[in-house]
């Protein structure tokens, strides 16, 4: 009777055996790469925008506070984006006469909206509301991250379930004084998880982390 | 080489489940100033027809809701103005008039800097001397260079912010005696928001 198995075999089962390892694990790669990626949950890269518009220039070099142009944060569940109006407050007469302000003017004489790409896209079976959490101590930086330094708009977190869930089972260790909520520059302080807790007393804080507290 | 086809079905099976992923998040339901095709100018969101009025937003006080009686600016606030008032005035002030105004009115706020024309200052005698309802239609209908800012801030935050800047007027005209006795007391520093 012939040999079942020739030398070759022994190599061929060797490499059988890593492929089937290396397989697993890069399937297991590809398959956290494209869930958590930045190419699909888009943190870290800018869209593009019919305007140029810098945060960078208008919070940091400028001064102007959040909510001048995003009048809704601290009433409502969206923060807002500024009518064209708004733009115009200053670009009537500043910048008035450059391409990049044209989409401005142009929306202006034609009264046409300006079709901005949304950055933070939550799913549309979440139900989240922005003047709650200003009104209860969590900073715009917090989750929006150092706007003042992006000169085209990104998100820094990946609004995902376990980033939201990660601040929801224990709101102290991101909480701050109401004081500070629009202070981009905050930085946490060293007491904060005496801090913390305090705050989240004051404010009647709770940690809401029923499923039907963001999907209803 | 069963193995290697396993491999290859699950690798299939990963990036198939990974992709179709965008059912739910994106449902037939308009979010906040969302683009429509229903519509000719594009938007989801409609403009309030004419002449009507939504629930809390009737506004017949006409001194309150535009500073005005019988066309002549009032001398007189419409609504209590308390110390809180005035601080929220003040927060407001800093947050949509600064940035032209400058924090002490004085018409020196960084967008003149860049070129906007440089507004009064509140310490001039016309504005010392204007009725307080004056201000109240200039954040309401705009004032030469100066937009409307009624969309942006509510009416009884422009009579809050009126009040603030009547305090300006009286705080950087003070007296050296008045300014030395209190200056301390009343202490500087915005109140809340960006440095």
């Amino acid at each position: 009777m012939a040999q079942l198995f020739r030398p070759a075999s022994n190599t061929i089962a060797k490499v059988s055996l890593a492929a089937i390892v290396l397989l697993l694990g890069s399937t297991l790669a590809v398959a956290y790469i494209m869930d958590r990626g930045h190419w699909t949950t888009g943190v870290q890269q800018a869209p593009e925008q019919p305007i140029m518009f810098s945060h960078k220039h208008h919070v940091k070099d400028d001064g102007i506070d959040c909510r001048y142009c995003h009048t809704g944060v601290e009433t409502s569940h969206y923060a807002g984006l500024p009518p064209t109006e708004t733009c115009m407050t200053c670009h009537s007469q500043i910048w008035n006469n450059v391409n990049i302000t044209q989409p401005i003017r142009d929306s202006w004489s034609s009264g046409k909206s300006i079709a901005w790409t949304r950055v933070h896209d939550l799913p549309d079976f979440v139900y989240f509301n922005h003047s709650i959490h200003i009104n209860k101590g969590i900073g715009c930086s917090t989750c929006h991250g150092q706007v003042d330094e992006m000169p085209l708009m990104f998100k820094v977190n990946t609004l995902n379930m376990n980033w939201c869930i990660n601040c929801h089972r224990d709101p102290s260790r991101y909480i701050r004084p109401k004081s500070e909520v629009f202070n981009i520059d905050y930085v946490y302080p060293s007491n904060q998880a005496e801090l913390g807790r305090q705050l989240v007393k004051e404010y009647h804080v709770q940690s809401l982390t029923d499923c039907v507290t963001c999907h209803r | 080489m069963f193995r290697h086809k396993l491999g290859l079905v699950l690798l299939g099976a990963t990036l198939v489940t990974t992709a179709c992923r965008q059912d739910m998040h994106n449902q037939p339901r308009y979010k906040p100033f969302a683009a429509t095709d229903f519509f000719g100018d594009g938007r989801s969101e409609r403009p309030t027809i004419r002449d009507t009025v939504a629930r809390g937003q009737l506004r017949i006080d006409e001194a309150r809701f535009t500073g005005k009686v019988n066309g002549k600016d009032i001398d007189y606030f419409p609504i209590q103005i308390t110390q809180a008032d005035v601080k929220r005035g003040q927060e407001r002030f800093n947050i949509y008039c600064s940035p032209c105004h400058g924090r002490l009115g004085n018409g020196h706020g960084m967008v003149v800097s860049r070129g906007l024309r440089q507004p009064p200052n509140y310490l001039d005698p016309r504005l010392v001397n204007a009725p307080i309802g004056h201000f109240f239609d200039v954040m309401t209908n705009g004032f030469g260079a100066m937009y409307s800012y009624a969309s942006r801030v509510a009416p009884d935050d422009r009579w809050r912010i009126a009040a603030y800047i009547r305090a300006l007027q009286l705080s950087q005209d003070a007296p050296p005696q008045v300014a030395e006795q209190y200056g301390a007391k009343v202490g500087g520093g915005p109140a809340g928001g960006m440095k």
